[in-house]
């Protein structure tokens, strides 16, 4: 390789200078060869490892309209890089990160991935919230061989392996929920109810196969466009089904709209006549929806910032030690602190971090430290998680009421389910 | 489909789908008369509407965190002080891009659209840097989140009356000032004959400054209200924007009985086609629906004859 840039460059200058630029190459290759073998050892595939730093990408939306979800994913994902540092970084080297903004725009996710992994080579990228998103970078992260940590709850249906999914996928959340509504509340009637696009859609057909294979009736399944700000109209249909479960998967502003006019119409969630459960709205959503809106609620999710264990007191603190004492923590914003951690974990297991080495270290790591309690890789690259029920506070808070004995298996391509 | 329902219950569905239908047109109406006065008036397609409205719902988002710190036993009034004060700053900050943007680019429609989608990108950026990129939570005094229950089965919203109530009377404001003051009279003549106007003595560029004030005011207006029923974040006005200009475009973009035909007709149509059919089917016939009409008649619902 030093040969050929060697030539490149003497065909492209003068003679004279030349002999200058192989001075320079020469110290550059002497720079090299002191203590170069440790780099070339853990990365032979080019990326930008030295002896004491390897860089990795951070690629959200600070701008836009995700902005206001994905906020919380970048300060999860630079806490763990910090502490990780603090520890001596990975294989004895700190970590950089190079951030990038998505813009809220899909194309611009696809043009910054490229980014990061052609130019900058970077050994991990951490990023993506949408399903849009991902999709759009997916190709990049295949064709070039990088590592995405895809932090974000999502519809499954997807299997890359150049991505590590750290939130659940949709069995994960949806039927853990189901299941225990009907237990416990002896629930008998469900009003599917969400944003229409893939998300919503893909779970609740997955929730209507799964509470008809349990012998019960869906009395309502209904999508309103993103953005949208009035449901009158569906809350007096819901009024007239007297479903004992709403089961709403509303997002982004519509759900501010959704949760206020719901109460506002006379619904009080407490009377649990009909009892909402949703699996789309975190305590990052309840901050702008508001606690008194969203009181007597239900979430079915992986994490909720209030989970009792030791390792979840101590990452609350540290992020609000970093961030300030009024931040909340939803549960991608937690997958997403995950995702430096797996890669870690994943590099020292495969003592490289060539991305075939980690890819192929990655199934079957796992994590003791993770504020959710145990984690682990399944080779379907997604992870094993409990799930919990949360029963929302006037404080914006949740209180867990229910957790899944075991952890549950990620199935992303469930069958019977499509 | 209504077999399995008993009278009563028909009879207070339809009476609470009626009043559904009445919130949704008042909606529209607060949305779109802001946009109508300036866009009608003036010729500005002001693509910063949307912003001007969360502006507002800033300004209540402000008020109630002042009130709750600092007056705790006033709370359950703030929210009318609120709105006074999203009016003012709204038509405040409304005067001033008139002031440095808007007068220079008159007779340049497509310029001002231009200008005015940068100003409304200036002005999201501007919120998430204050305020945040995540949504704000606006605490609502009590009173005005319950509900009024008629019989056993209707019950009104109470923020949907409050939504009516302000509805009417902004939109009554509007046609005393329009059509009952010296001021009205000026605009509508600087409408029809800006020359002439200018000509017999009116200061057409003061008229220009307050009416632009006015309609980025009632936005404001309308934004606060809209904390009842909707999110207060950086991008939250891009929510409303697009059906804004369908009510007015579709009204007839001069004419104020128009907007308010028009959001009459627009929100009975979608509200109906809500209960019968799922919310995005029902919103791609509200649409269809609009452009057949304007097909047939490209200057909408209503036109002011206007001398050229």
């Amino acid at each position: 390789m030093k040969m050929t840039m060697h030539r490149t460059l003497h065909l492209g200058r003068p003679a004279k200078a030349a002999s200058t630029w192989k001075k320079c190459l020469l110290t550059l290759a002497a720079s090299l060869a002191i203590g170069g073998a440790h780099a070339a050892e853990v990365n032979t595939t080019g990326l930008a490892v030295t002896d004491t730093s390897v860089k990795v990408g951070i690629l959200h939306s600070v701008t836009g309209t995700m902005a206001i979800s994905e906020t919380g994913s970048v300060q999860a994902e630079k806490l763990a890089i910090d502490q990780i540092n603090a520890m001596g970084g990975v294989l004895g080297r700190k970590i950089e990160f190079i951030q990038e903004d998505g813009a809220s725009d899909w194309p611009t996710f696809a043009e910054k991935s490229k980014k990061l992994l052609v130019n900058d080579k970077v050994a991990a990228v951490f990023g993506c919230w949408t399903s849009a998103s991902r999709k759009a970078v997916l190709p990049i992260f295949e064709q070039y061989n990088g590592m995405l940590y895809y932090p974000t709850f999502y519809e499954g249906l997807e299997q890359s392996p150049n991505v590590i999914y750290t939130g659940q996928e949709a069995t994960q959340q949806i039927i853990a929920g189901i299941d225990w509504v009907v237990k416990t509340k002896g629930a008998k009637s469900f009003y599917l109810l969400g944003s229409d696009y893939i998300w919503p859609r893909t779970s609740n057909k997955i929730a209507r196969k799964h509470i008809e294979k349990l012998g019960l009736s869906v009395v309502g399944e209904e999508y309103y466009p993103l953005g949208h700000t009035q449901f009158n109209s569906v809350i007096n249909k819901i009024k007239l089904k007297k479903p004992d479960v709403i089961y709403a998967i509303v997002v982004g502003g519509s759900n501010v709209a959704f949760y206020k006019q719901l109460k506002a119409a006379g619904i009080d969630m407490t009377k649990e006549k009909p009892l909402v459960l949703t699996i789309s709205v975190t305590e990052d959503e309840i901050l702008g929806i508001g606690g008194e809106n969203m009181v007597g609620a239900y979430a079915a999710m992986k994490y909720f910032q209030s989970l009792p264990n030791d390792n979840n007191k101590k990452f609350v603190a540290d992020f609000k030690a970093k961030y300030g004492k009024d931040i909340v923590i939803g549960d991608v914003t937690q997958a997403a602190y995950l995702g430096p951690w797996l890669w870690k974990a994943a590099v020292e297991k495969a003592g490289s971090f060539d991305i075939d080495k980690v890819r192929a270290a990655s199934p079957g790591i796992e994590l003791t430290t993770a504020p959710e309690g145990y984690v682990k890789v399944h080779p379907n690259h997604h992870l094993w998680s409990k799930t919990r029920i949360g029963y929302a506070r006037t404080d914006g808070q949740y209180d867990v009421v229910f957790e899944t004995k075991d952890l549950i298996e990620p199935d992303p391509f469930p069958k019977g389910y499509q | 489909m209504f077999a399995e329902y008993s009278t009563s219950e028909l009879l207070s569905i339809f009476a609470m789908q009626g009043v559904a239908g009445l919130i949704l047109f008042s909606v529209f109406v607060l949305m779109a008369l802001g946009l109508a006065i300036i866009f009608g008036q003036m010729g500005v397609i002001n693509m910063a509407h949307g912003e001007f409205m969360i502006l507002g719902a800033y300004v209540t988002y402000l008020t109630s965190q002042v009130f709750s710190t600092y007056l705790p036993e006033l709370f359950s009034i703030y929210f009318i002080l609120a709105m006074i004060l999203a009016f003012i700053v709204a038509a405040a900050l409304g005067a001033l891009v008139e002031w440095g943007m808007i007068r220079h680019l008159y007779n340049r429609p497509l310029d001002t659209l231009l200008a005015t989608w940068g100003l409304s990108l200036i002005l999201q950026q501007l919120y998430r840097t204050v305020f945040g990129a995540r949504e704000v939570g606006v605490t609502l005094p009590d009173w005005l989140m319950g509900s009024y229950q008629l019989t056993d089965s209707i019950e009104l919203p109470v923020n949907g009356l409050f939504v009516m109530t302000l509805a009417i009377g902004i939109s009554l404001a509007v046609a005393i000032l329009m059509y009952r003051s010296r001021w009205g009279t000026q605009v509508r003549a600087v409408v029809q004959n800006r020359a002439m106007a200018g000509a017999v003595g009116i200061n057409t560029a003061k008229v220009d400054r307050i009416t632009f004030a006015l309609g980025c005011g009632i936005a404001g207006v309308a934004g606060s209200a809209f904390t009842m029923i909707g999110s207060t974040g950086p991008t939250s006005g891009q929510l409303y924007i697009v059906d804004t200009f369908l009510v007015v475009v579709f009204g007839g973009a001069s004419s104020l009985l128009g907007t308010i035909a028009s959001a009459f007709t627009i929100s009975q149509a979608q509200s109906t086609m809500e209960f019968f059919m799922s919310g995005s089917m029902s919103k791609v016939l509200t649409l269809l629906f609009v452009v057949f009409i304007l097909m047939l008649r490209p200057q909408g619902l209503f036109t002011l004859k206007v001398r050229r």
